[in-house]
């Protein structure tokens, strides 16, 4: 028996024999294969790579604007002063728990500490009704958007597995200055490595919301209702 | 569906009645057409970017098969297991295998195109299972009982009062109760479906997603959202079942930075949507650990097949031509009887159901051929054309027919008329006398029966005082 596989194979190259001679596809690039990765092969003419990012201060100026016209609270502080700041703005929130990634760092870990947040691990990982009893989650992010607002989480260590940045209501998330660029195809070049390498991505921009109702725009739905951003410089 | 479905005109009078859908559609589409404007604005290089999309699109087309066996072999290797199928009934049946195999009664699904151009939730359900859609407005739909009638917000139909009448009666049925003094603002609405819906979240053994794209190169699936209901679906869930056409694989990673850009502004006005996740099979100790695609190749495969129609192809369901089409903003998505309404609808309906039905020949007509939608297309797809060759197609499949059509009679009537001169000239002669008898200008009102089937919705200009012929005998003397 023919498989279902099969005839749609035989269909396509029966349909596209009609048509002119197409132009070669692409071949797989060195992503498929994380061993050869050669991150010079992806530079668009700015510093894309991460090793050597400069720091534009009117992009972080663009991004903590962009971010913020969704409703996100956004500060920028020295990084020194980002964990205490971090602390400070869960506790103005009102949050008592927070789920902690286990490569959030030892900074911040101290600063929740200071202020009375319970900061709960996942390891051995927590279960989703677990996660929904906790007030909130610190992250990391690997690379975020000025142009867009937008954080892109690739859950590794410093950010935790996916269910942690979703459950809770209240998503805190740490931006080191240099991890910011200021459009999509950038971010684009700079999350290959991590796809490359097999990591699932969450791009965020803003807080959870709708329209689906008279297109009014209610902020909460599934996701965090409040997000809050620390930009460390 | 299809078969018993009246023709859109037919529709569309029942529809256009509504008063309260009217006003819904208005504020709606205007609204999304005016935030989609300000955010195409914005980017400098809006047109390089709908050229580069078109272009992306059209090389994957042109090279499908590669594609598909890369997106496959990519897929594999992160551990996914994938699957085909030819058609609609393959594809539910593949899927409702999958989740029995798992012993699960009920899924949690995200939003997708494709799964309700399949009937999936009807397959499922016949099989025993419950679908939940978990979307804000699929949930208003579906607690009401309704259908979608627009592709990005299907309730766009309801307004607040039906929505809060419709949790306030059905969500207890299905799980947990709506609050009894729940009230209409939309606030409270939303925090009451994430109320109801979170219990379901969290007990969920499966997902069912569709996908916005399939990066071959890969295996990564993207699955573009606002409300988190997404993301909960695609990973709280032991078992993921993706379920995506054969159309939405892209050749590269890299690619996704052009459509990143153009989709939300197209589809809600947004510099960018709220959530979108992008994963490549199993990731070990992160999201469900059994993952499943579903490709399914279903009209596609005809489209393919006629070089003409492929840029169909390249759709990625934005609706930025549904909200500009004067048609659709007037009678809104039921009418069309398909789940694809608006521009892009009547090309794809016909293209993917055939011509078979009354319904589904009057589609390509649903359209004044202004082309506001081809301006607005973020890959470009030359609406305007496709529509012309699908009534092309109308016009032939009734020439065929063995029933006579009032249509294809008069254009008969009309070769026989003007293939000699002095019939023309008669006819000429003959109408000049019935225009100066009736002596009035303007236009003719309703005609009987069955001159009505065209004056009902047109006017029909009165004949004139004197003909062409008479006219320029006149004149040149």
């Amino acid at each position: 028996m023919i498989t279902a596989r099969d005839a749609i194979f035989a269909q396509i190259k029966a349909a596209l024999a009609t048509a002119p001679p197409a132009p070669p596809a692409a071949a797989p690039s060195s992503l498929t294969s994380p061993g050869s990765l050669d991150t010079t092969e992806w530079r668009d003419g700015e510093a894309t790579s991460t090793a050597s990012s400069t720091v534009d201060d009117a992009v972080v100026t663009l991004f903590a604007e962009r971010c913020g016209d969704y409703g996100a609270a956004v500060v920028r502080v020295p990084s020194r002063d980002a964990a205490t700041e971090a602390a400070r703005l869960l506790a103005d929130h009102g949050v008592e728990s927070v789920v902690a990634p286990e490569g959030i760092g030892a900074a911040l870990l101290a600063a929740l500490a200071n202020a009375g947040i319970r900061a709960v691990g996942d390891t051995p990982p927590l279960s989703a009704a677990e996660l929904d009893q906790l007030d909130g989650v610190v992250t990391a992010c690997r690379v975020a958007i000025a142009e867009t607002g937008t954080l892109v989480l690739d859950h590794a260590a410093d950010q935790g597995r996916r269910a942690l940045s979703l459950v809770p209501d209240t998503h805190l998330c740490l931006v080191r200055a240099e991890q910011i660029v200021a459009a999509v195809p950038q971010a684009v070049t700079r999350l290959r490595p991590s796809v490359a390498a097999g990591r699932p991505l969450t791009w965020v921009s803003g807080p959870s919301a709708t329209v689906d109702i008279e297109l009014t725009r209610v902020e909460g739905v599934h996701g965090p209702r409040t997000l809050l951003v620390v930009v460390a410089e | 569906m299809s078969a018993i479905a009246p023709p859109f005109p037919e529709a569309a009078r029942k529809q256009l009645a509504n008063p309260q859908l009217r006003a819904n559609l208005r504020r709606a589409t205007s609204t999304i057409k005016a935030k989609r404007a300000l955010r195409q604005a914005e980017m400098a290089d809006w047109e390089e970017l709908r050229a580069a999309a078109a272009a992306i699109k059209d090389r994957m087309i042109s090279q499908m098969d590669v594609y598909l066996e890369q997106a496959e072999a990519a897929l594999t290797r992160a551990g996914a297991q994938v699957h085909w199928a030819r058609d609609a009934d393959e594809a539910n049946s593949v899927v409702t295998a999958l989740v029995q195999a798992t012993g699960a009664t009920e899924v949690v699904k995200v939003k997708s195109m494709l799964t309700q151009e399949i009937g999936l939730n009807d397959a499922l359900r016949r099989a025993g299972i419950a679908p939940f859609e978990t979307d804000l407005a699929e949930l208003i739909v579906q607690l009401g009982h309704d259908t979608p009638s627009h592709i990005l917000v299907p309730a766009i139909h309801r307004n607040r009062a039906e929505v809060r009448e419709i949790f306030l009666a059905e969500m207890g049925l299905v799980g947990r109760p709506a609050p009894p003094d729940l009230s209409s603002d939309p606030n409270d609405l939303a925090a009451a479906a994430r109320a109801h819906l979170r219990e379901k979240f969290l007990r969920a053994k499966v997902g069912i997603s569709g996908g916005n794209f399939l990066i071959a190169e890969t295996g990564t699936l993207v699955v573009v959202e606002s409300e988190g209901n997404g993301r909960m679906c695609l990973t709280l869930p032991e078992t993921l079942i993706s379920v995506v056409g054969i159309e939405k694989v892209l050749p590269t990673f890299q690619d996704l930075e052009v459509f990143m850009q153009l989709l939300p502004r197209s589809s809600t006005g947004e510099r960018m949507n709220p959530y979108t996740s992008m994963w490549s099979g199993v990731t070990p100790g992160d999201g469900p650990s059994n993952v499943h695609v579903v490709l399914v190749a279903g009209g596609r495969l005809k489209a393919l097949a006629e070089p003409a129609a492929r840029p169909m192809l390249r759709c990625i369901r934005c609706s930025a031509c549904m909200n500009t089409c004067p048609v659709y903003q007037k009678v809104g998505g039921h009418a069309y009887g398909s789940v694809y309404p608006g521009p892009i609808g009547i090309v794809l309906t016909p293209q993917f159901r055939g011509l078979d039905t009354p319904l589904d020949r009057s589609l390509p007509f649903a359209c004044t051929l202004c082309a506001a939608c081809a301006d607005v297309c973020p890959v470009k797809i030359p609406l305007p054309d496709l529509i012309v060759r699908q009534r092309h197609k109308v016009a032939v499949a009734k020439t065929a027919d063995l029933r006579p059509h009032l249509e294809v009679l008069a254009m008969a009537g009309a070769g026989w008329l003007f293939r000699r001169g002095w019939r023309l000239a008669l006819a000429g002669w003959a109408l000049s006398v019935v225009g100066r008898l009736r002596g009035a200008r303007g236009a003719i009102g309703p005609l009987p029966w069955p001159m009505s089937r065209w004056t009902r919705a047109r006017d029909l200009p009165a004949p004139p005082r004197q003909s062409f012929r008479a006219w320029w005998r006149r004149g040149s003397r």
